[in-house]
């Protein structure tokens, strides 16, 4: 009886401004429309010049920051060299995209950072929607506010710092990590120079550093789930871990699924930064991944191929798209939520 | 926090003044929660805790393995080391400058951006917030936007570390829905009827509304350009402008360090011996000032990320 006054108590503010608001809104809105169709468009615009003149300098910065590049896309079609200019270099077809894939590099790098990118969303795609579960379960507030506090935290603190933080405290002669592996009887391990390891290191520090931050957008769709729902189950004698499975992992899942295909979307471009970071010339066999080679041949090289390298940056976009396209389909065919 | 993390209101009714009581699967569910949470909070802290102590502990016992979790054998060498390696002190400037430069300019190009947009029948609105959100699916790549930076003269400037990051669309969709929201239409109106121009409501009634989503940009903004590294990496060469990140790699990834930085060549012996040492002392200084900020942050900045992917 209480519990359910206490409800409609609870729920009227919820309710009623966008209610009160929205009669108000509806009328302006009807008036307005009905006296648009009478308004030239030319007209429109004149009026809100102002907010176009708002608009000017950061479309101006996306032309020339982000249109431009893609405009400066066509080098790798051509035989880019910097006396001739973008245009005036001399058309090259397809023979850089040709060479990139009849190199021997080729599915090495594929083979890398997509064997990276997935052993990346599976193991830590579903950590932060268990995080964000747990959290919403627990009734004592300043531990839940407690452990949100802490777990976000890593996300802050810049890649290089994080690489650091890896790289000093599994140093094979000084770090902590050699002397936890030693109580265990086993040899002091340079971690970072195996091959073999590099993908687990990169995987679950980027776990340890992303997981907190990446729940709030779970716990922001718990917040959805009407308290009714979970009465309801209680008085059923639903349990806990029921009410969790059945009430709120439901809530989450449209959530997850745009997530899941902006992932698959990006499966080509692993964090690049990250990973040139961790980069030695022991683990290069597993660490070379598409982005840095981009780099290395691009930019970092003596001689930079700068046609060749766009042209394997672009083969990358590409495909990435392509794959956001697919999963999107997918999506909306199967799960039926999607990103557009 | 908002009420995402606190418990929904019903359980917070139960647990005061209900006759349901926990059933002996549910006090189980429940401890298995809180103890996971628990070693997962530990194995976040467990990092940062033992740099921290490693960095004001003696070079030999940490060395030793000695330290497990607090300092042994207290000293702040470490510390004193840093302040006489110029490049750290001078990069440490220039992350400054660049961490508040490009906040501020990052932020007006974001208001610029999500304030029109925010505003409804504003004729091709459709086709700009397009334009906006089709460069995160695709970009020109890592070439094209070095060639136009080197085209517009702006390698080895400071510019280089401010214009190209100057705008996240990810904070212009962010913000705008910030702005749908908070800012009512019938606000809008009445400022007409008043004989408001845009201009002026968007600067006396509009940025006055908007401190909390101000406050995320400028902080976001700022933690993003103190931790960035790679456009240093590829924009500059002239190490005076480099920012902390840069030299933090040299020194914390390739253990190379420079012995023209260090004035006081008295000093080499003993920063060669601390080595090992500086490197936790840098790590805690390139940690704390995101995570001073950090704080602030989490309150608006989840709250935005809240709005924004709900509604957005």
């Amino acid at each position: 009886m209480t519990a359910s006054t206490e409800t409609r108590a609870g729920d009227r503010p919820a309710t009623q401004p966008p209610a009160g608001r929205r009669s108000p809104n509806g009328h302006q809105k009807g008036r307005v429309k009905a006296s648009k169709p009478s308004v030239r468009l030319g007209l429109r615009m004149r009026r809100n010049w102002q907010l176009y003149a708002m608009l000017a300098l950061p479309l101006i910065w996306l032309a020339i920051f982000a249109y431009w590049p893609m405009y400066g896309v066509i080098i790798a079609f051509k035989d880019y060299n910097v006396v001739s200019g973008i245009w005036g270099s001399p058309w090259a077809g397809f023979k850089h995209f040709d060479r990139f894939i009849e190199s021997y590099q080729f599915w090495k790098l594929i083979r890398n950072t997509v064997y990276l990118h997935v052993y990346e969303l599976v193991a830590t795609f579903p950590l932060p929607i268990i995080l964000a579960l747990c959290l919403n379960t627990i009734r004592k507030k300043w531990f839940s506010r407690s452990a949100q506090l802490i777990t976000y935290a890593p996300h802050f603190i810049s890649t290089v710092v994080v690489v650091g933080l890896v790289v000093v405290l599994t140093n094979p002669n000084t770090g902590v990590a050699n002397k936890f592996i030693g109580l265990f009887g086993f040899g002091p391990v340079d971690i970072m120079g195996d091959a073999g390891m590099f993908r687990h290191i990169y995987v679950w520090s980027g776990a340890w550093q992303t997981m907190g931050f990446a729940a709030i957008i779970y716990l922001a769709a718990l917040t959805s789930v009407p308290p009714e729902l979970h009465e309801a189950a209680i008085v059923d004698g639903a349990s806990r871990l029921r009410r969790m499975w059945h009430i709120d992992l439901p809530a989450i899942v449209p959530v997850a699924v745009i997530l899941l295909i902006l992932n698959i979307g990006s499966i080509l471009s692993v964090g690049f930064e990250k990973v040139l970071l961790m980069q030695n010339n022991l683990n290069l066999d597993t660490a070379e991944v598409i982005d840095t080679y981009v780099y290395k041949i691009g930019l970092a090289s003596a001689v930079p191929q700068f046609s060749y390298a766009t042209a394997i940056g672009l083969f990358r976009s590409v495909i990435g798209l392509v794959l956001l396209v697919l999963a999107n389909t997918f999506a909306r065919r199967f799960a039926k939520s999607s990103l557009w | 926090m908002t009420t995402a993390g606190t418990l929904p209101p019903d359980e917070q009714r139960l647990a005061v003044g209900s006759p349901i009581q926990d059933t002996r699967g549910d006090k189980i569910a429940l401890a298995c929660i809180y103890t996971a949470l628990g070693l997962f909070c530990l194995a976040v802290l467990y990092p940062l805790v033992y740099v921290i102590s490693a960095s004001v502990s003696n070079t030999s016992k940490v060395s030793a393995g000695e330290v497990w979790l607090w300092p042994v054998g207290f000293t702040l060498d470490a510390y004193k080391a840093i302040f006489d390696y110029d490049a750290i002190v001078s990069s440490f400037g220039n992350s400054v400058y660049y961490a508040v430069a490009g906040a501020v300019v990052a932020t007006i190009l974001t208001l610029l951006a999500a304030y029109p947009l925010s505003r409804k029948g504003l004729p091709g609105k459709g086709l700009i917030m397009a334009l906006f959100v089709f460069t995160m699916m695709f970009s020109g790549g890592l070439i094209p936007t070095y060639l136009v930076v080197d085209q517009l003269g702006l390698l080895n400037t400071r510019w280089a570390m401010i214009l190209p990051t100057a705008l996240a669309v990810w904070n212009v969709i962010i913000t705008r829905t910030y702005f749908m929201v908070t800012i009512p239409e019938e606000l809008v109106e009445a400022g007409k009827v008043d004989g408001c121009s845009d201009f002026g409501f968007f600067w006396r009634i509009v940025l006055p509304l908007s401190k909390p989503i101000i406050a995320v940009n400028l902080l976001f903004y700022a933690v993003a350009q103190w931790n960035s590294f790679f456009n240093a990496l590829i924009y500059l060469t002239n190490e005076h402008l480099f920012p902390l990140q840069v030299v933090l790699r040299q020194i914390l990834i390739q253990s190379r360090v420079d012995p023209s930085q260090m004035p006081d060549t008295s000093k080499l012996a003993q920063l060669k011996e601390l080595q090992q040492q500086l490197k936790y002392s840098l790590i805690v200084i390139g940690m704390i000032p995101p995570l001073l900020v950090y704080p602030f942050v989490q309150k608006h900045f989840v709250k935005g990320a809240m709005i924004g992917s709900l509604k957005g």
